[in-house]
């Protein structure tokens, strides 16, 4: 099959590689029809998350027909399934916890060791991201083996169309779950930084669940007019000082809930944030994290901090001061779709929330580095991707 | 009183004096089933002691299991089922008896036998084996099923240890078991936990020739 593979820091190319099997009795495989990249590929593609190697497939977020089930399978071939992004055994504490991306099982032994290492316990599997979390082969292929197929998968019903669905993969439960991580009263005001794909679904969700306001941040024009369209005030950070903007707009309180939607690769000029550039480049692992340093400022006393932004080390100079002088309280993690699934396939399907507006671009599988060239430099622009394998080239 | 009169006398290390029982007392008192103070006192399961354990290799480790004790205990007693989850061991015939003899994978697709005899046994708690007098490899082991707060099912914990044998055969295996005995009894114990709560052993490999057990044969076979 022909799949995007990994070969180096700005270098992934789509090659052949062997089509996937059926191997344990749970398993599945599906052919897909829609995948997309992600920001959380992003770091893959920048080297910023260990443990990628060469030939490795990526891709996390997508869906597509179940064309072969293992005998333990509860799919039927034929059926049009979303994947979530992490893979959940359904039947170890954590998955009966609903705490799905921290499932016990799902990471294969001998992969175990290093994020244990690193964490103190290890990671659960993920699809095509790091063999830190097991190195599972991604969805930016024409196949992919779905482990568990019994317990993640989605049957989505066939009058909602691809791009409908497609983020049940991951964003659009990393939004939800962000914003369910922030505790939205009614009465809050929520500033989320970052206008990508997880910062506007986490701001659409707020809104959903009744925040007052929403003010979103960031410094793309374009990124920030989609805020503005789901009904978020915007704040670009480059034209105006985000603390002192926070500070007015929330009536001199401070903001309620803060929603860090960026994470690891914070973009911006501050100097705390040039030295983490400086250190994540020369490897000596500082995580950028300018973005939450400044919402841990931005927050109110006893207010909220959600961090869905991805990081995977250690920071430097971080305000620990602020984060306990101020009694905060923080949610984050990898998102447990499986847990969010149903409740937002009904919601897309009542068209309380649509996800359509945020895809700029569906490009053929076989031009997903382009895609990952634009969706990396030219944000504003490019806001989403989404890849259909079989779609026709335009070049 | 010391700690290891008290195991001793707690019944199920008792014969197993080809091991040193003074050593074998000292590493496998005070598991989660036994709660026995240690001499310094803490409450910390005692393999988990800083010192070492003589010329003895002593490994340890806990995992929680949510299924019954009944039911992890009736496949651990069934030994042919270990090497289902037991990546060194290739296979295991139960000879009647108590007494079962354990093919061990050795280096260069070679193997080892060792008859083991079970020491002790408490239904749904509790089963101990050693290998027997003129075995090839001193080691003995145990194996506890407790109950877990809650609905968290079963903590079981496993404790082996190892005298490494003498001669090149011996050398040999040392260096296959004994080079993270740790590492093998973790990822072992993991595997357990996988196989009872999942009914399979999570791979990440895409086809049927890039997972474990296939690139081992593979490797033997070449
Ligand atoms: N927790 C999870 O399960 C989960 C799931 C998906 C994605 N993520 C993570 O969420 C983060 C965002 O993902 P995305 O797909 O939206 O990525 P993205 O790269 O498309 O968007 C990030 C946005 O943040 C903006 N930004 C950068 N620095 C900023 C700063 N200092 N202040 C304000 N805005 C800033 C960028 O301009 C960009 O628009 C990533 O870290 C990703 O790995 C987490
Ligand atoms: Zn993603
Ligand atoms: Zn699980």
């Amino acid at each position: 099959m022909r799949a995007l593979t990994f070969h180096g820091t700005h270098d992934v190319r789509v090659d052949t590689v062997s089509d996937p099997e059926i191997i344990n009795p749970r398993d599945a495989v599906i052919k897909v029809t829609s995948t997309a990249i992600c920001g959380s590929d992003l770091h893959l593609y920048d080297g910023v998350i260990p443990g990628v190697m060469t030939g490795d497939v990526l891709g996390h977020e997508f869906m597509g027909e179940v064309v072969e089930t293992g005998t333990d399978s509860t799919l039927k071939k034929g059926q049009r399934v979303v994947v979530p992004f992490t893979i959940a055994c359904g039947g170890c504490f954590h998955c009966k916890v609903q705490q799905y991306s921290a499932c016990d099982n799902s990471n294969p032994v001998e992969k175990q060791d290093l994020s244990a290492t690193l964490y103190g316990h290890p990671m659960a599997g993920l699809f095509g991201y790091s063999h830190l979390t097991g190195g599972y082969s991604g969805g930016q292929a024409e196949y992919v083996r779905i482990p568990f197929s019994d317990v993640g998968p989605i049957v989505v019903p066939d009058h909602l169309d691809d791009d409908k669905v497609l983020f049940l993969s991951d964003i659009l439960p990393t939004g939800w779950m962000a914003a369910e991580n922030a505790d939205i009263q009614p009465d809050d005001t929520v500033a989320v930084w970052g206008a990508g794909p997880v910062g506007l679904f986490a701001a659409q969700s707020a809104l959903v669940m009744g925040a007052a306001r929403v003010i979103v941040i960031d410094h793309y024009p374009h990124r920030l007019e989609l805020a503005r369209g789901l009904g978020a005030d915007i704040i670009n950070f480059r034209e105006t000082d985000v603390r002192e903007a926070l500070m007015e707009m929330s009536g001199g309180i401070g903001v309620d809930a803060v929603i860090d939607a960026v994470g690891m690769e914070s973009h911006g000029f501050a100097i705390d944030n040039m030295i983490d550039v400086v250190k994540q480049k020369v490897g000596i692992g500082a995580d950028r994290a300018s973005a939450l340093k400044q919402a841990l400022l931005a927050v109110r006393f006893g207010g909220k901090v959600s961090i869905p932004g991805v990081y995977g080390g250690m920071t430097d100079k971080f305000p620990i001061g602020a984060l306990m002088e101020k009694g905060v309280s923080i949610g984050t993690g990898q998102t447990h779709v499986q847990k969010y699934l149903k409740t937002l396939l009904e919601k897309i399907e009542e068209g309380e929330i649509d996800t359509t507006f945020l895809i700029s671009h569906h490009l053929p599988l076989e031009d997903a580095p382009t895609g990952y060239k634009n969706f990396k430099e030219k944000q504003n622009e490019w806001t989403k991707v989404v890849l259909r394998p079989g779609m026709e080239t335009t070049t | 009183m010391s700690h290891d009169t008290n195991d001793r006398s707690g019944g199920w290390i008792g014969p197993a004096i080809g091991i040193g029982a003074a050593l074998g007392a000292a590493a496998f008192a005070y598991t989660n089933t036994q709660r026995k103070k240690r001499d310094w006192g803490d409450d910390a399961p005692g393999y988990t002691a800083r010192r070492g354990f003589g010329e003895y290799s002593v490994v340890g480790r806990t995992v929680t299991i949510r299924k019954p004790k009944s039911e992890l205990f009736a496949f651990w007693r069934d030994f042919t089922n270990l090497p289902d989850f037991m990546e060194n061991l290739e296979k295991v015939a139960v000879k009647g008896g108590d007494r079962s003899v354990w093919t061990i994978k050795a280096p260069a697709g070679q193997s080892v036998d060792v008859e083991t005899e079970i020491v002790s046994e408490k239904q749904e708690e509790l089963i101990a084996w050693r290998s027997v007098e003129d075995s090839d490899i001193d080691t003995e082991g145990r194996v506890a099923f407790e109950d877990a707060p809650g609905e968290r099912g079963t903590r079981v914990s496993l404790i082996v240890a190892y005298k490494p044998p003498a001669g090149d055969l011996g050398r040999a295996i040392a260096k296959l078991f004994l080079r993270e005995p740790n590492v093998q009894a973790r990822h072992d114990l993991k595997r357990f936990k996988m196989l009872m709560e999942t009914g399979e052993i999570a791979t990440s490999a895409r086809t049927k020739d890039q997972t474990r057990k296939a690139k081992q044969q593979q490797k033997e076979n070449a």
